[in-house]
């Protein structure tokens, strides 16, 4: 028997968290970085107000450990969908900061190109 | 490297992982992944037409498509997202927000099962996103030669192919240096002389 306050997969808790809501105050993308700001931390500390879900986020993102959108949804078993609607909010209300992975759409911009050579040479370190 | 982001911007990229079902995917994100692939789930609610299991909610159908992935630190401010594409190449929703952003893909082939990655080489070249062909070869062998394999796929010819064995690190590893070092030759090019 999994523990009742453990996230689940299934569908109708996941929506209820969200209120219902399947769109996000924010877009943000799969692979968006996610790391608990200093008021999410101190939020966490006197046991936060959006419940256990926005805790969890933020323990999970807290200490420089950055998650993806992807990893907070995967580590939560909660679809995709909710836990962008959960992130967004926590975003707009500052506990979190979400990083946008750079653009790489304009091809003779530099800091695309920079990024793709850091990305090959940390490739080659590895 | 002129000028890195400023201390503490983080940023993230990602390589998609594509192919037919059990041609490797997950096997080749975990070869080089720091942390066991994970899964995420994204469901699709649709209008159930022509589908006859949809008698408990009439006109609706939610369909759950699961993606695995993988990830990379590259430096201390860069993480690398491996994202396995969904069996089914019909969850096409998930697919465009797949390869948003991306820095391209890789195509893994199983020869034996060669139209098995049609599709996926028709949305990336529809979507104008970069992709090398990964020929896995399962039990260290392999069946067709990349000319072949080129010439059966009908690819462009600067689109690399190359063999690979998915189970190992350094063959993966050396699949997305192609990979990128494909990305980075392309757009020098087209920065040069814009289309």
């Amino acid at each position: 028997m999994p523990e009742r306050d453990e996230p689940t997969g299934a569908l109708v808790r996941p929506y209820a968290v969200t209120r219902g809501r399947t769109r996000p105050k924010l877009e943000i993308a799969l692979e968006a970085l996610v790391e608990t700001t200093v008021r999410g931390r101190s939020g966490m500390m006197r046991g936060g107000q959006g419940g256990s879900e926005h805790q969890y986020i933020a323990e999970m993102c807290d200490g420089g450990r950055v998650q993806s959108l992807a990893e907070i949804a995967a580590r939560m078993q909660l679809p995709l969908g909710v836990a962008r609607v959960i992130v967004a909010d926590m975003a707009s209300d500052g506990l979190v900061a979400v990083y946008e992975p750079t653009s790489l759409d304009d091809e003779t911009d530099a800091v695309g190109t920079e990024l793709l050579e850091r990305v090959l040479s940390g490739l080659r370190r590895l | 490297m002129s000028h890195r982001p400023s201390a503490g911007r983080v940023t993230s990229a990602k390589i998609v992982i594509a192919g037919g079902f059990g041609v490797g995917k997950t096997t080749l994100v975990g070869s080089v992944s720091e942390i066991t692939p994970l899964t995420t789930e994204a469901i699709m609610t649709s209008a159930g037409v022509g589908v006859d299991d949809n008698r408990q909610v009439p006109g609706k159908m939610t369909t759950t498509v699961a993606m695995d992935f993988g990830r990379i630190s590259i430096d201390r401010d860069l993480i690398l997202y491996l994202f396995g594409t969904p069996g089914q190449t019909r969850f096409w929703f998930m697919w465009d927000e797949l390869v948003r952003g991306a820095i391209g893909a890789v195509v893994m082939v199983d020869t034996r099962r060669l139209a098995d990655c049609f599709a996926a080489i028709d949305f990336f070249e529809h979507r104008r996103l970069p992709y090398l062909i990964a020929i896995n070869c399962f039990d260290g062998m392999q069946y067709h030669n990349a000319q072949d394999v080129r010439d059966a796929l009908a690819i462009s010819s600067d689109v690399p192919v190359v063999s690979c064995d998915a189970r190992n690190r350094e063959s993966t590893k050396n699949v997305l240096i192609s990979l990128v070092e494909y990305v980075l030759t392309m757009r020098r090019t087209r920065a040069v002389a814009p289309a």
